[in-house]
Protein backbone atom coordinates (compact mmCIF):
# COMPACT_ATOMS: atom_id res chain seq x y z
CA UNK A 1 0.00 0.00 0.00
CA UNK A 2 3.21 2.38 0.58
CA UNK A 3 5.24 3.44 -2.69
CA UNK A 4 8.70 2.69 -2.08
CA UNK A 5 10.07 6.34 -1.16
CA UNK A 6 13.82 6.12 -0.36
CA UNK A 7 14.27 9.06 1.64
CA UNK A 8 15.09 8.04 5.51
CA UNK A 9 14.42 11.68 6.77
CA UNK A 10 12.85 14.33 4.34
CA UNK A 11 12.30 17.73 5.66
CA UNK A 12 9.94 20.39 4.74
CA UNK A 13 10.32 24.33 5.14
CA UNK A 14 11.24 23.86 8.90
CA UNK A 15 11.23 26.98 10.65
CA UNK A 16 12.74 27.03 14.59
CA UNK A 17 11.18 29.84 16.40
CA UNK A 18 11.60 30.89 20.11
CA UNK A 19 8.26 31.72 22.40
CA UNK A 20 9.66 35.46 22.20
CA UNK A 21 9.08 35.23 18.12
CA UNK A 22 12.46 35.18 17.36
CA UNK A 23 13.67 33.04 14.20
CA UNK A 24 16.57 30.79 15.16
CA UNK A 25 15.97 28.25 11.64
CA UNK A 26 14.03 29.77 8.76
CA UNK A 27 12.40 27.53 6.13
CA UNK A 28 15.16 24.63 5.52
CA UNK A 29 14.65 21.99 3.28
CA UNK A 30 16.85 18.88 2.34
CA UNK A 31 16.47 15.01 2.34
CA UNK A 32 18.77 12.47 3.15
CA UNK A 33 18.30 9.01 1.03
CA UNK A 34 19.03 5.60 2.74
CA UNK A 35 22.50 4.58 2.73
CA UNK A 36 23.83 8.36 1.03
CA UNK A 37 25.30 11.39 3.61
CA UNK A 38 24.86 14.59 4.00
CA UNK A 39 27.09 17.40 5.84
CA UNK A 40 25.36 20.45 7.48
CA UNK A 41 27.84 22.67 8.07
CA UNK A 42 28.23 26.09 9.35
CA UNK A 43 29.78 28.54 12.21
CA UNK A 44 28.24 28.70 15.94
CA UNK A 45 25.24 30.53 15.86
CA UNK A 46 23.90 29.43 12.09
CA UNK A 47 21.21 26.13 13.50
CA UNK A 48 23.01 23.67 12.40
CA UNK A 49 22.67 21.66 15.84
CA UNK A 50 19.13 22.83 16.22
CA UNK A 51 18.25 21.27 13.40
CA UNK A 52 20.08 18.57 14.03
CA UNK A 53 17.41 18.49 17.83
CA UNK A 54 14.80 19.02 15.80
CA UNK A 55 14.39 16.31 13.44
CA UNK A 56 14.47 13.92 16.97
CA UNK A 57 12.20 16.04 18.49
CA UNK A 58 14.86 16.54 20.75
CA UNK A 59 14.66 21.31 20.92
CA UNK A 60 14.59 22.84 23.81
CA UNK A 61 11.98 24.09 25.72
CA UNK A 62 11.04 27.68 24.83
CA UNK A 63 11.72 26.55 21.01
CA UNK A 64 8.91 25.23 18.61
CA UNK A 65 9.58 23.93 15.56
CA UNK A 66 7.33 24.68 12.55
CA UNK A 67 7.05 22.72 8.32
CA UNK A 68 7.72 18.89 8.16
CA UNK A 69 10.24 16.33 9.22
CA UNK A 70 9.76 13.05 8.15
CA UNK A 71 11.35 10.11 9.69
CA UNK A 72 11.41 6.57 7.62
CA UNK A 73 12.83 3.45 9.17
CA UNK A 74 12.41 1.56 5.98
CA UNK A 75 11.97 2.54 1.83
CA UNK A 76 8.52 0.51 2.20
CA UNK A 77 7.63 1.79 6.00
CA UNK A 78 5.09 4.59 6.11
CA UNK A 79 6.99 7.82 6.90
CA UNK A 80 6.50 9.75 10.47
CA UNK A 81 5.80 13.36 10.83
CA UNK A 82 8.34 14.54 14.02
CA UNK A 83 6.86 17.47 14.36
CA UNK A 84 3.49 17.35 16.34
CA UNK A 85 3.83 13.81 17.28
CA UNK A 86 3.08 12.41 20.71
CA UNK A 87 6.41 12.38 23.07
CA UNK A 88 5.31 8.44 23.36
CA UNK A 89 5.94 8.35 19.64
CA UNK A 90 9.23 10.07 19.66
CA UNK A 91 10.20 7.69 22.08
CA UNK A 92 8.96 4.71 19.42
CA UNK A 93 11.38 6.95 16.74
CA UNK A 94 13.92 7.41 18.40
CA UNK A 95 16.78 5.04 18.62
CA UNK A 96 15.14 2.87 15.48
CA UNK A 97 14.37 5.11 12.90
CA UNK A 98 17.04 8.02 14.15
CA UNK A 99 19.89 8.41 16.69
CA UNK A 100 22.02 11.09 17.31
CA UNK A 101 25.99 11.04 18.63
CA UNK A 102 26.76 14.34 20.27
CA UNK A 103 30.13 16.18 20.77
CA UNK A 104 30.46 15.33 24.53
CA UNK A 105 30.04 11.57 24.92
CA UNK A 106 29.96 12.54 28.63
CA UNK A 107 26.47 14.12 28.67
CA UNK A 108 25.20 11.06 27.11
CA UNK A 109 26.66 8.70 29.04
CA UNK A 110 24.97 8.14 32.71
CA UNK A 111 27.92 8.58 35.03
CA UNK A 112 26.71 5.96 37.42
CA UNK A 113 26.46 3.28 35.73
CA UNK A 114 28.33 1.12 34.29
CA UNK A 115 29.35 0.92 30.55
CA UNK A 116 27.98 -2.33 29.88
CA UNK A 117 24.62 -1.82 31.69
CA UNK A 118 24.11 1.33 29.48
CA UNK A 119 24.70 -0.47 26.63
CA UNK A 120 22.22 -3.47 27.65
CA UNK A 121 19.21 -0.68 28.04
CA UNK A 122 18.60 -0.02 24.13
CA UNK A 123 19.18 -3.73 23.61
CA UNK A 124 17.02 -5.00 26.12
CA UNK A 125 13.91 -2.35 25.38
CA UNK A 126 14.41 -2.45 21.37
CA UNK A 127 15.28 -5.79 20.96
CA UNK A 128 13.77 -7.74 23.86
CA UNK A 129 17.47 -9.44 25.11
CA UNK A 130 17.85 -10.96 28.17
CA UNK A 131 20.64 -12.82 30.30
CA UNK A 132 23.30 -14.70 27.78
CA UNK A 133 21.99 -13.10 25.14
CA UNK A 134 22.14 -9.66 25.89
CA UNK A 135 25.83 -9.92 27.03
CA UNK A 136 26.30 -11.70 23.86
CA UNK A 137 24.85 -8.65 22.68
CA UNK A 138 26.53 -6.15 24.58
CA UNK A 139 30.28 -7.55 23.87
CA UNK A 140 29.52 -7.67 20.01
CA UNK A 141 28.38 -3.95 20.45
CA UNK A 142 31.46 -3.22 21.94
CA UNK A 143 33.69 -5.03 19.17
CA UNK A 144 31.92 -3.45 16.84
CA UNK A 145 33.36 0.31 17.79
CA UNK A 146 36.74 -1.73 17.97
CA UNK A 147 37.08 -1.09 21.96
CA UNK A 148 39.66 -3.28 23.18
CA UNK A 149 39.32 -5.24 26.20
CA UNK A 150 35.56 -5.18 26.03
CA UNK A 151 35.34 -6.98 29.42
CA UNK A 152 36.84 -4.09 31.37
CA UNK A 153 35.17 -1.72 29.29
CA UNK A 154 31.71 -3.24 30.42
CA UNK A 155 32.52 -2.83 33.62
CA UNK A 156 34.04 0.69 33.39
CA UNK A 157 32.43 3.86 34.48
CA UNK A 158 32.29 6.43 32.07
CA UNK A 159 35.04 8.20 33.76
CA UNK A 160 37.20 5.46 33.52
CA UNK A 161 37.37 5.15 30.38
CA UNK A 162 39.20 7.72 27.41
CA UNK A 163 37.72 10.69 25.99
CA UNK A 164 37.95 8.47 22.38
CA UNK A 165 36.65 5.53 24.18
CA UNK A 166 33.37 7.55 25.58
CA UNK A 167 32.66 8.10 22.17
CA UNK A 168 32.96 4.77 20.85
CA UNK A 169 30.70 3.55 23.49
CA UNK A 170 28.21 6.39 22.77
CA UNK A 171 28.88 5.26 18.61
CA UNK A 172 27.92 1.85 19.72
CA UNK A 173 24.38 2.53 21.76
CA UNK A 174 23.45 4.92 19.18
CA UNK A 175 24.12 1.96 16.63
CA UNK A 176 22.21 -0.66 18.82
CA UNK A 177 18.86 -0.65 17.26
CA UNK A 178 19.82 -0.24 13.85
CA UNK A 179 19.18 2.69 13.13
CA UNK A 180 17.92 3.85 9.82
CA UNK A 181 19.13 7.29 9.84
CA UNK A 182 22.39 8.72 12.20
CA UNK A 183 23.03 12.26 13.02
CA UNK A 184 26.01 13.14 14.66
CA UNK A 185 26.56 16.28 15.49
CA UNK A 186 30.46 17.29 15.37
CA UNK A 187 31.16 14.05 16.88
CA UNK A 188 34.90 14.66 17.06
CA UNK A 189 35.31 18.05 17.82
CA UNK A 190 35.86 16.70 21.50
CA UNK A 191 38.56 14.54 20.34
CA UNK A 192 42.32 14.88 19.62
CA UNK A 193 43.27 15.09 16.21
CA UNK A 194 44.90 10.95 15.79
CA UNK A 195 41.68 9.69 17.57
CA UNK A 196 39.78 11.92 15.96
CA UNK A 197 40.97 10.18 12.03
CA UNK A 198 39.94 6.97 14.25
CA UNK A 199 36.88 7.50 14.97
CA UNK A 200 36.17 9.07 11.40
CA UNK A 201 36.94 6.03 10.05
CA UNK A 202 35.25 3.68 12.51
CA UNK A 203 31.78 5.63 11.79
CA UNK A 204 32.63 6.18 8.34
CA UNK A 205 32.84 2.15 7.83
CA UNK A 206 30.32 1.66 9.76
CA UNK A 207 28.04 3.58 8.13
CA UNK A 208 28.54 2.01 4.74
CA UNK A 209 28.06 -1.75 6.16
CA UNK A 210 24.68 -1.28 7.50
CA UNK A 211 23.66 0.83 4.70
CA UNK A 212 22.34 3.86 7.24
CA UNK A 213 21.83 7.57 6.07
CA UNK A 214 24.28 9.95 7.73
CA UNK A 215 23.56 13.59 8.66
CA UNK A 216 26.90 14.78 9.86
CA UNK A 217 27.02 18.03 11.57
CA UNK A 218 30.07 19.85 11.75
CA UNK A 219 31.96 23.59 11.74
CA UNK A 220 34.92 21.66 10.08
CA UNK A 221 34.53 21.74 6.01
CA UNK A 222 37.50 19.19 6.01
CA UNK A 223 36.25 16.87 8.53
CA UNK A 224 32.92 16.55 7.00
CA UNK A 225 34.35 16.40 3.39
CA UNK A 226 36.02 13.39 4.73
CA UNK A 227 32.86 11.61 5.32
CA UNK A 228 29.90 13.06 3.38
CA UNK A 229 28.98 13.34 -0.26
CA UNK A 230 26.90 15.81 0.16
CA UNK A 231 26.79 19.20 1.97
CA UNK A 232 24.45 21.89 3.02
CA UNK A 233 26.17 25.08 4.16
CA UNK A 234 23.93 27.34 6.92
CA UNK A 235 24.03 30.87 7.60
CA UNK A 236 22.08 32.39 10.33
CA UNK A 237 19.46 29.75 10.03
CA UNK A 238 19.44 29.85 6.36
CA UNK A 239 20.81 27.84 3.59
CA UNK A 240 22.69 29.62 1.48
CA UNK A 241 24.51 26.92 -0.43
CA UNK A 242 23.99 23.04 -1.32
CA UNK A 243 25.55 20.67 -3.21
CA UNK A 244 28.47 17.98 -3.66
CA UNK A 245 31.29 18.31 -1.61
CA UNK A 246 33.32 18.41 -4.89
CA UNK A 247 31.38 20.99 -5.95
CA UNK A 248 31.44 23.19 -2.24
CA UNK A 249 34.87 22.88 -2.06
CA UNK A 250 36.16 23.05 -5.45
CA UNK A 251 33.55 25.74 -6.94
CA UNK A 252 31.40 27.37 -4.33
CA UNK A 253 29.26 29.73 -5.67
CA UNK A 254 28.08 31.47 -2.89
CA UNK A 255 30.00 34.27 -1.25
CA UNK A 256 29.58 32.45 2.34
CA UNK A 257 30.40 29.55 1.30
CA UNK A 258 33.48 31.29 -0.38
CA UNK A 259 34.32 32.78 2.40
CA UNK A 260 34.50 29.35 4.06
CA UNK A 261 36.63 27.70 1.87
CA UNK A 262 38.55 29.73 1.39
CA UNK A 263 39.37 30.41 5.51
CA UNK A 264 40.12 26.54 5.55
CA UNK A 265 42.38 26.88 2.70
CA UNK A 266 43.87 29.58 4.06
CA UNK A 267 45.02 28.31 7.72
CA UNK A 268 45.73 25.12 5.51
CA UNK A 269 48.28 26.51 3.26
CA UNK A 270 51.19 27.10 5.68
CA UNK A 271 51.04 23.42 6.44
CA UNK A 272 50.70 22.64 3.02
CA UNK A 273 54.17 24.45 2.19
CA UNK A 274 55.83 22.05 4.99
CA UNK A 275 53.91 18.80 4.78
CA UNK A 276 53.71 17.58 0.85
CA UNK B 1 41.87 37.27 1.60
CA UNK B 2 42.92 33.83 -0.27
CA UNK B 3 46.99 34.95 -0.48
CA UNK B 4 48.55 32.36 1.33
CA UNK B 5 49.70 32.34 4.85
CA UNK B 6 53.39 31.95 4.35
CA UNK B 7 54.97 29.27 6.03
CA UNK B 8 57.60 30.67 8.69
CA UNK B 9 60.95 30.72 6.92
CA UNK B 10 63.71 28.96 7.88
CA UNK B 11 65.96 30.62 10.17
CA UNK B 12 68.73 32.61 9.43
CA UNK B 13 72.48 32.12 11.35
CA UNK B 14 71.45 32.74 14.91
CA UNK B 15 73.12 35.04 16.62
CA UNK B 16 73.99 34.92 20.55
CA UNK B 17 70.36 33.75 20.94
CA UNK B 18 70.57 33.05 24.79
CA UNK B 19 66.97 32.04 25.78
CA UNK B 20 64.47 34.95 27.31
CA UNK B 21 62.20 32.10 28.66
CA UNK B 22 63.61 28.48 29.30
CA UNK B 23 62.54 24.90 31.02
CA UNK B 24 65.88 23.03 31.96
CA UNK B 25 65.37 19.57 32.94
CA UNK B 26 61.64 20.09 34.22
CA UNK B 27 59.70 17.95 36.02
CA UNK B 28 56.06 17.98 37.61
CA UNK B 29 53.96 15.64 39.95
CA UNK B 30 51.06 16.74 41.52
CA UNK B 31 51.01 15.76 45.56
CA UNK B 32 51.04 12.17 45.87
CA UNK B 33 50.89 11.44 42.10
CA UNK B 34 52.90 10.16 39.28
CA UNK B 35 54.84 12.52 37.40
CA UNK B 36 53.19 14.28 34.60
CA UNK B 37 56.28 16.01 33.33
CA UNK B 38 59.33 14.16 32.73
CA UNK B 39 62.71 16.19 32.29
CA UNK B 40 61.22 19.02 29.93
CA UNK B 41 63.85 21.37 28.50
CA UNK B 42 62.68 24.02 26.08
CA UNK B 43 64.23 27.45 24.60
CA UNK B 44 62.10 30.23 23.80
CA UNK B 45 64.78 32.57 22.20
CA UNK B 46 63.96 36.31 20.53
CA UNK B 47 62.10 36.06 17.27
CA UNK B 48 62.08 32.14 17.74
CA UNK B 49 58.36 30.92 18.26
CA UNK B 50 57.70 27.70 19.73
CA UNK B 51 54.74 25.48 19.22
CA UNK B 52 53.87 22.77 21.58
CA UNK B 53 51.75 19.96 19.93
CA UNK B 54 50.50 16.84 21.50
CA UNK B 55 47.37 15.07 22.47
CA UNK B 56 45.12 16.10 25.54
CA UNK B 57 46.79 14.86 28.27
CA UNK B 58 50.45 14.95 27.23
CA UNK B 59 51.15 18.15 29.07
CA UNK B 60 51.18 20.90 27.52
CA UNK B 61 49.24 23.40 29.39
CA UNK B 62 51.13 22.36 32.51
CA UNK B 63 54.55 22.81 30.41
CA UNK B 64 52.81 26.23 30.08
CA UNK B 65 51.76 26.79 33.32
CA UNK B 66 55.47 26.59 34.24
CA UNK B 67 56.44 28.63 32.00
CA UNK B 68 54.08 31.78 33.04
CA UNK B 69 55.13 31.29 36.69
CA UNK B 70 51.86 30.10 37.55
CA UNK B 71 53.32 26.60 39.23
CA UNK B 72 56.50 25.33 40.29
CA UNK B 73 58.31 22.60 38.31
CA UNK B 74 58.78 19.81 40.81
CA UNK B 75 62.72 18.70 39.62
CA UNK B 76 64.68 20.92 36.82
CA UNK B 77 64.31 24.91 36.54
CA UNK B 78 62.77 27.73 34.95
CA UNK B 79 64.68 30.25 33.60
CA UNK B 80 64.15 34.02 32.59
CA UNK B 81 66.49 35.98 31.17
CA UNK B 82 69.08 33.11 32.39
CA UNK B 83 68.20 33.82 35.64
CA UNK B 84 65.83 30.77 37.64
CA UNK B 85 62.60 32.12 38.26
CA UNK B 86 61.77 32.50 42.03
CA UNK B 87 58.16 33.35 42.11
CA UNK B 88 59.04 35.03 45.48
CA UNK B 89 61.59 37.67 44.47
CA UNK B 90 58.80 40.54 43.88
CA UNK B 91 60.94 42.30 42.11
CA UNK B 92 61.97 39.25 39.58
CA UNK B 93 58.83 38.67 38.98
CA UNK B 94 57.62 42.32 38.30
CA UNK B 95 60.03 42.56 35.46
CA UNK B 96 59.13 38.91 34.22
CA UNK B 97 55.36 39.81 33.74
CA UNK B 98 56.46 42.74 31.96
CA UNK B 99 58.04 40.52 29.71
CA UNK B 100 56.27 37.92 29.71
CA UNK B 101 52.19 37.99 29.22
CA UNK B 102 49.51 35.18 28.43
CA UNK B 103 46.52 34.85 26.10
CA UNK B 104 43.93 31.87 26.60
CA UNK B 105 41.88 29.70 25.20
CA UNK B 106 38.11 30.54 26.16
CA UNK B 107 37.43 34.72 25.26
CA UNK B 108 34.47 34.18 27.04
CA UNK B 109 36.24 33.17 30.46
CA UNK B 110 39.22 35.43 30.66
CA UNK B 111 37.64 38.96 30.78
CA UNK B 112 36.01 40.40 33.60
CA UNK B 113 32.34 41.30 32.82
CA UNK B 114 31.99 44.37 35.13
CA UNK B 115 34.82 46.16 33.70
CA UNK B 116 35.06 48.30 30.81
CA UNK B 117 37.66 47.38 27.96
CA UNK B 118 39.90 50.08 28.58
CA UNK B 119 40.12 49.12 32.24
CA UNK B 120 40.63 45.56 31.10
CA UNK B 121 43.07 46.48 28.92
CA UNK B 122 44.80 48.85 31.55
CA UNK B 123 45.25 46.54 33.96
CA UNK B 124 48.66 44.84 32.95
CA UNK B 125 50.46 48.85 32.83
CA UNK B 126 48.09 49.35 37.03
CA UNK B 127 49.70 46.41 38.50
CA UNK B 128 53.55 46.43 37.00
CA UNK B 129 53.41 50.02 38.39
CA UNK B 130 53.58 51.12 35.12
CA UNK B 131 50.83 54.06 34.93
CA UNK B 132 51.01 57.47 33.79
CA UNK B 133 48.72 59.87 35.57
CA UNK B 134 46.37 61.54 32.52
CA UNK B 135 43.47 64.17 33.24
CA UNK B 136 40.34 63.36 34.52
CA UNK B 137 38.03 61.32 32.06
CA UNK B 138 41.11 60.70 29.72
CA UNK B 139 43.20 57.04 29.32
CA UNK B 140 46.47 56.09 28.65
CA UNK B 141 47.02 56.61 24.75
CA UNK B 142 48.99 53.37 25.13
CA UNK B 143 45.23 51.58 25.61
CA UNK B 144 44.38 53.17 22.42
CA UNK B 145 47.64 52.39 20.92
CA UNK B 146 46.90 48.54 21.86
CA UNK B 147 43.14 48.68 20.96
CA UNK B 148 43.58 50.09 17.45
CA UNK B 149 46.65 47.59 16.97
CA UNK B 150 44.73 44.84 17.44
CA UNK B 151 42.11 46.55 15.10
CA UNK B 152 38.88 47.21 17.11
CA UNK B 153 37.29 50.18 16.89
CA UNK B 154 37.97 53.30 18.53
CA UNK B 155 34.73 53.31 20.44
CA UNK B 156 35.67 49.99 22.26
CA UNK B 157 37.35 51.21 24.75
CA UNK B 158 34.21 52.67 26.58
CA UNK B 159 32.04 49.50 26.27
CA UNK B 160 31.75 45.86 28.23
CA UNK B 161 33.14 42.77 26.93
CA UNK B 162 29.56 40.68 26.57
CA UNK B 163 28.98 43.79 23.66
CA UNK B 164 31.52 42.34 21.57
CA UNK B 165 31.63 39.03 19.35
CA UNK B 166 34.10 35.43 20.25
CA UNK B 167 36.77 36.97 17.81
CA UNK B 168 36.61 40.29 19.30
CA UNK B 169 36.98 39.41 22.99
CA UNK B 170 40.01 37.61 21.89
CA UNK B 171 41.85 40.79 20.34
CA UNK B 172 40.48 42.40 23.79
CA UNK B 173 42.76 39.78 25.26
CA UNK B 174 45.70 40.03 22.66
CA UNK B 175 45.34 43.95 23.03
CA UNK B 176 45.42 43.54 27.14
CA UNK B 177 48.56 41.05 26.84
CA UNK B 178 50.47 43.43 23.95
CA UNK B 179 49.64 46.67 26.13
CA UNK B 180 52.80 46.72 28.45
CA UNK B 181 55.07 45.61 24.93
CA UNK B 182 56.73 42.20 26.43
CA UNK B 183 59.07 40.39 24.66
CA UNK B 184 56.99 36.98 24.82
CA UNK B 185 53.30 35.91 24.76
CA UNK B 186 52.55 32.72 25.75
CA UNK B 187 49.38 31.53 24.52
CA UNK B 188 47.06 28.20 25.33
CA UNK B 189 45.10 27.43 22.02
CA UNK B 190 44.29 31.31 21.37
CA UNK B 191 42.43 30.51 18.57
CA UNK B 192 40.68 27.22 18.95
CA UNK B 193 37.40 28.57 20.60
CA UNK B 194 36.67 30.70 17.27
CA UNK B 195 35.08 30.14 13.91
CA UNK B 196 37.17 29.26 11.11
CA UNK B 197 36.69 32.75 9.32
CA UNK B 198 37.65 34.55 12.70
CA UNK B 199 40.50 32.08 13.39
CA UNK B 200 42.07 33.26 10.22
CA UNK B 201 42.41 37.10 10.90
CA UNK B 202 43.21 36.42 14.74
CA UNK B 203 46.02 33.98 13.03
CA UNK B 204 47.06 36.71 10.52
CA UNK B 205 47.10 39.44 13.68
CA UNK B 206 49.57 37.80 15.90
CA UNK B 207 51.82 37.64 12.61
CA UNK B 208 51.75 41.25 12.24
CA UNK B 209 52.45 41.38 16.15
CA UNK B 210 54.94 39.21 15.86
CA UNK B 211 56.48 41.03 12.69
CA UNK B 212 56.15 44.58 13.46
CA UNK B 213 56.38 43.91 17.33
CA UNK B 214 59.27 41.48 17.67
CA UNK B 215 56.84 40.02 19.69
CA UNK B 216 57.67 35.72 19.91
CA UNK B 217 55.35 33.39 20.63
CA UNK B 218 54.97 30.33 23.00
CA UNK B 219 51.91 28.60 21.77
CA UNK B 220 49.80 25.04 22.64
CA UNK B 221 47.70 24.16 19.93
CA UNK B 222 46.15 21.10 18.70
CA UNK B 223 46.01 22.54 15.29
CA UNK B 224 48.71 22.16 13.28
CA UNK B 225 48.18 24.81 10.56
CA UNK B 226 48.32 27.38 13.30
CA UNK B 227 51.71 26.40 14.50
CA UNK B 228 52.89 26.39 10.98
CA UNK B 229 51.57 29.74 10.50
CA UNK B 230 53.33 31.04 13.69
CA UNK B 231 55.64 29.50 14.87
CA UNK B 232 59.30 29.19 13.81
CA UNK B 233 60.15 25.81 16.24
CA UNK B 234 57.75 23.15 17.42
CA UNK B 235 58.10 20.50 19.97
CA UNK B 236 56.28 17.59 20.20
CA UNK B 237 54.93 16.27 23.48
CA UNK B 238 53.93 12.43 24.38
CA UNK B 239 52.98 11.61 27.59
CA UNK B 240 54.58 14.52 29.71
CA UNK B 241 57.99 14.13 27.90
CA UNK B 242 59.18 16.53 24.60
CA UNK B 243 59.76 13.72 22.18
CA UNK B 244 60.76 15.62 19.20
CA UNK B 245 61.48 19.09 19.06
CA UNK B 246 63.92 21.66 16.26
CA UNK B 247 62.43 23.63 13.41
CA UNK B 248 59.32 23.75 12.45
CA UNK B 249 59.78 22.67 9.10
CA UNK B 250 61.90 20.08 10.00
CA UNK B 251 59.42 18.77 12.70
CA UNK B 252 56.48 19.04 10.79
CA UNK B 253 57.89 18.17 7.38
CA UNK B 254 59.96 15.34 7.84
CA UNK B 255 59.31 14.05 11.37
CA UNK B 256 61.64 11.51 12.86
CA UNK B 257 59.47 10.38 15.92
CA UNK B 258 56.49 7.77 14.99
CA UNK B 259 54.23 9.86 17.20
CA UNK B 260 55.17 12.79 15.01
CA UNK B 261 54.18 11.07 12.09
CA UNK B 262 51.23 9.97 13.38
CA UNK B 263 49.86 13.49 14.77
CA UNK B 264 50.30 15.15 11.05
CA UNK B 265 49.35 12.23 9.20
CA UNK B 266 45.83 12.51 10.97
CA UNK B 267 44.97 16.30 10.60
CA UNK B 268 42.57 16.01 7.78
CA UNK B 269 42.06 18.41 4.98
CA UNK B 270 40.12 19.52 2.08
CA UNK B 271 40.20 17.98 -1.08
CA UNK B 272 42.78 19.59 -3.35
CA UNK B 273 41.41 23.04 -5.55
CA UNK B 274 42.21 21.34 -8.53
CA UNK B 275 39.63 18.74 -9.74
CA UNK B 276 41.01 15.26 -10.35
Amino acid sequence: MNARDPRALDVNGLTIRTDQGRTLVSDLSFSINAGSRLGLVGESGSGKSLTALAVLGLLPPGMNASGSIVLREAPDAPGTEVIGATEQRLTGLRGRAATVVFQEPLTALDPLMRIGGQLAEPLRRWRGLRGPALRRAVAEALEQVRLPDPDRITRAYPHEISGGQRQRVALAMALACDPALLIADEPTTALDVTVQSEVLALLDGLVAQRGMALLFVSHDLAVVSSVTDHVLVLKDGAAVESGSVDDIVRRPQHPYTRDLVDSARHLESALERIVR
Amino acid sequence: MTTPIPATPAPGPRAADSAILAARDAGFAYRGAPPVLHGVSLDITAGRSLGLVGESGAGKTTVLRLLLGLTRPTSGRILFDGDELRLRDREQMRRFRRGVQSVFQDPYSSLDPRQRVSGIVAEPLRSLGLSRPVARGEEDPRVAAALEAVGLPADAARRYPHEFSGGQRQRIAIARATVCEPRVLLADEPVSALDVTTRVRIVDLLIELKETRGLTIAMVSHDLSVVAALCERTAVLEHGRVVEQGDTASVLGSPSHPYSRRLIASVPRLPSPKSP
